[in-house]
């Protein structure tokens, strides 16, 4: 007798599809939406502080003057006068580079999925920062890419750590073939390459001829004028390089961007193609004209005003409230504090806790494609204003305290194995959706 | 009685949120293919308000965890004078505190498996090594380590070795302050829906769980293909008639109404563990209830508007709901006027209609006939036992 699975699917689906179950950390995370929740778990900008009457008079001219262009296909590269601007934008972070090179995708996302499709075989090996940004373990994973983590210090990634790592294997046979990178602000470590190390890094990726992916999307946010100057924009036309607008100007847009060697761009073009026929032209030409209408120079400055502010609030709120034995670096822009917690204490297992006392964070282990990140979490202060964000260390500090007390009730024979095993090229379902990555 | 408007309440702020979403919105499409007019809301800071500018007929509660299980939200809704379907406040109390319901169980002599359940507190002053030790020479292993409070194995452990034991209880207290540690029962995981219709009292075929990877968590639970149900469970006749006899016996000593699930373990000799019962059970596309209705060849629609029907019918007929909410002329039940807010004081009344009062044996239940038999008068559906349904193949 047999019985249902209510999926008459099951056997048929790929392997990397085997870790899209139902998960316990996605189902709290549901909770976090919430607005009792103080939600420090999402990486939502605060398009709040957009000017929406000129955005909406904005949008509806490019409907009424342009609509039957907006609202059409058009070409998979993207639309040439937004690329020319990305150019312009690109500039602000040193790089010099042709409208032709660019490649107009849906988010940088979508960017990284292409070139994760035009240069990874199954089993090919990935380097990535630890911890790295949540939504590219995903991709590589779909790939079925193998990641392994190199460590960072305050500076950013270490370019010894990264050289060893690159010449072990070597030997093995298994070299990397691309190096991952978020450079800048990154999520979610918060932290920033420093710029002595930054030609190195380059030297050591060309030296073991791996491919420099470069993913920015936070670079202009930095609290400190200048920008920091970009991978890309070290005389470096072989990093790969993916910008987008959902920090700077929206994310709902889902406008990013590769720009790429011409080689490399002939391929993302037909990549894009068959992703996608085109990136969505409306989007693109409500972009376009955002640039071209708006001073988008000026709000870039306001969300940043907006967004220290609420750093300082965060870096207040720790220094204040939380226990001994947590560590946290200073970010200098972009959108998170990476919290290290009391030896001992699990982040993935203390969740239903902080979610219980209405305060939400990303578990590290999340950003790890191995069993790492356990002692550790993310915090993100981009979206909650100040006092919410007071407020939300303070319910975290409550639950550390309790998470303290049980450490010493049961010893440290009860830290729990958050990690566990992760099959290749599975996609993991317990890492946060794209509301909270 | 003409079609009732309904709310379905679904989501709230506990840890099964996403689950009860899923089951509200399969409540809510059951009901509308019923024909019931059926919007769903949130558990949140404008349901009140809401719920008075709708002025249902009758409350679908799909709240599951705390908002939906503990009866707090029942008795809201008895303050405001709103007839649900499900159980009622008291009664979703005894049934939501793990360890009092095994005992009202116990003293009714219903077989649970033996507990211990021990606060967080405990451990930390009389040394957990000790009281872990003690835990496991009293119960042996394997363990269950659960919550006392909560469900879809939120929180859950299964512990074969004594040394993953403090692993599994500090796993346990990040959802609860108190765990039940409960021997674990090897046998066939089993759940014995039941279900009070103008027909009586049934207890629906009992639905056998199998995780494909012999777990089943919650990622079993909820993840189409990583289970396999059958419906009717695979065990003998003699069996399955107990099975039902156990839920309705369940069902009547914890005082609850309307629908209930009983997840019970039949061990290798037959015995029936019953581990809890469930006030607000699962409705989504992988839960037990919805296969064990198709199972009774019943239709879940039709099922839903029976108690909903009958909730407004309760409802109609107690003064003070009736008084408490704006009264529509039939047929067309309702107009865009917001009702005013009901004043916000218990109604003694409500509230005796099945009080399980301080002892469970002792649960006056009026609404349940003396049970002899797995139904308590003819159904439209078949008794599992006469006439075991088909099982539901894809």
């Amino acid at each position: 007798m047999s019985g249902t699975t209510h999926d008459n699917f099951a056997r048929s689906y790929a392997t990397r599809a085997s870790g899209m179950t139902a998960s316990e950390i996605r189902a709290l995370f549901s909770v976090a939406s919430r607005p009792e929740v103080v939600s420090l778990a999402g990486g939502m900008p605060y398009t709040a502080a957009l000017p929406m009457d000129s955005v909406a008079a904005m949008l509806s001219d490019l409907v009424t003057d342009r609509g039957a262009m907006a609202l059409q296909y058009a070409t998979a590269q993207g639309d040439p006068v937004l690329r020319e601007l990305i150019c312009t934008i690109m500039a602000l972070e040193g790089i010099d580079a042709s409208p032709d090179d660019v490649v107009v995708t849906v988010g940088s996302q979508q960017g990284l999925d292409l070139i994760s499709r035009i240069f990874l075989d199954p089993g090919d090996i990935v380097i990535a920062e630890g911890p790295s940004y949540v939504g590219a373990l995903a991709v590589f994973a779909a790939a079925e890419a193998e990641v392994i983590h190199v460590n960072m210090d305050g500076d950013g990634l270490v370019p010894e750590a990264l050289a060893e790592t690159f010449d072990r294997l070597a030997r093995t046979g298994r070299p990397a073939k691309l190096l991952y990178t978020v450079p800048t602000f990154q999520n979610p470590a918060g932290v920033t390459l420093a710029p002595r190390r930054r030609l190195e890094i380059l030297d050591i990726a060309a030296r073991h001829n791996v491919i420099v992916i470069e993913d920015n999307p936070y670079g202009l946010l930095g609290f400190t004028p200048p920008p920091v100057t970009a991978l890309r924009g070290y005389d470096a036309p072989g990093v790969i390089y993916l910008g987008t607008f959902s920090k700077t100007i929206a994310p709902g847009f889902r406008v990013g961007w590769v720009l790429a060697p011409s080689a490399v761009r002939d391929k993302l073009v037909l990549a894009n193609e068959a992703s996608v026929l085109c990136p969505p032209t409306f989007s693109q030409l409500a972009v376009r004209t955002y640039l071209e209408t708006q001073p988008w120079q000026d709000q870039i400055k306001a969300f940043v005003e907006i967004y220290h502010e609420r750093r300082d609030a965060m870096l207040t709120g720790l220094h204040d409230l939380l226990p001994p034995g947590c560590g946290w670096g200073v970010p200098e822009g972009g959108f998170y504090v990476w919290l290290t917690l009391p030896a001992g204490l699990d982040a993935k297992a203390m969740l239903p806790r902080a979610i219980a006392e209405r305060v939400a964070y990303v578990p590290g282990s999340a950003f790890y494609a191995d069993s790492g990140g356990s002692g550790a979490l993310r915090l993100s202060y981009c979206y909650p204003p100040p006092d919410r964000i007071r407020e939300g260390i303070r319910r975290l500090a409550g639950v550390l305290e309790v998470e303290l007390d049980l450490l010493a009730t049961f010893g440290p024979s009860a830290i729990h194995d958050a990690g566990g095993e992760r099959l290749l090229g599975a996609v993991r379902a317990d890492s946060p959706g794209p509301e909270l990555v | 009685m003409s079609s009732p408007r309904v709310v379905v309440l679904a989501g709230g702020l506990s840890y099964e949120r996403q689950v009860s979403l899923r089951s509200g919105r399969r409540v809510v499409e059951a009901l509308r293919h019923a024909g019931v007019e059926t919007v769903q809301l949130d558990a949140d800071d404008q349901l009140l308000t809401r719920l008075t500018e709708i002025a249902p007929d009758a409350v679908f509660v799909a709240l599951h965890g705390s908002a939906g299980e503990d009866g707090a939200l029942r008795d809201v809704l008895d303050l405001l004078g709103l007839p649900f379907v499900g159980s009622i406040a008291s009664a979703c109390r005894l049934a939501w505190d793990k360890p009092c319901a095994k005992s009202a169980l116990q003293t009714a002599g219903i077989l649970t498996p033996p507990s211990v359940a021990l606060p967080h507190s405990t451990f930390r002053e009389l040394g957990a090594a000790a009281v872990l030790e003690r835990l496991v020479e009293r119960l042996g292993l394997p363990l269950m380590v659960k919550p006392t409070q909560g469900g879809s194995a939120l929180g859950a452990h299964a512990v074969e070795r004594a040394e993953d034991l403090p692993a599994a209880m500090v796993g346990c207290f990040g959802y609860g302050n108190t765990a039940l540690v409960e021997r674990l029962i090897r046998g066939t995981e089993v759940a014995v829906s039941v279900v009070e219709t103008g027909t009586g009292t049934q207890a629906l075929p009992a639905v056998e769980v199998v995780a494909v990877d012999g777990v089943n968590d919650y990622r079993a639970r909820y993840t189409a293909g990583m289970s396999t149900w059958h419906a009717p469970a695979r065990v003998p006749d003699d069996v399955a008639e107990e099975l039902s006899k156990v839920a309705l016996r369940v069902h009547e000593v914890l005082g609850l109404r309307d629908l209930s699930r009983i997840d019970a373990i039949v061990d290798d000799e037959g015995h029936i563990y019953v581990l809890e019962a469930n006030v607000a059970p699962g409705m989504t596309e992988t839960s037990l209830l919805p296969l064990a209705v198709e199972a009774a060849r019943l239709d879940l629609g039709k099922l839903c508007r029976e108690l909903v029907e009958q909730a407004a019918e309760r409802g109609a007929s107690t003064p003070s709901a009736a008084s408490s909410r704006r009264l529509r002329p039939s047929p067309s039940p309702f107009s865009a006027a917001p009702a005013p807010m009901p004043v916000a004081e218990s109604d003694p009344a409500s509230d005796t209609e099945a009080e399980p009062g301080a002892g469970p044996e002792s649960v006056p239940s009026p609404h349940l006939a003396p049970l002899d038999a797995h139904s308590t008068s003819p159904s439209p559906g078949p008794s599992p036992s006469s006439e075991p349904s088909p099982r539901p193949e894809p």
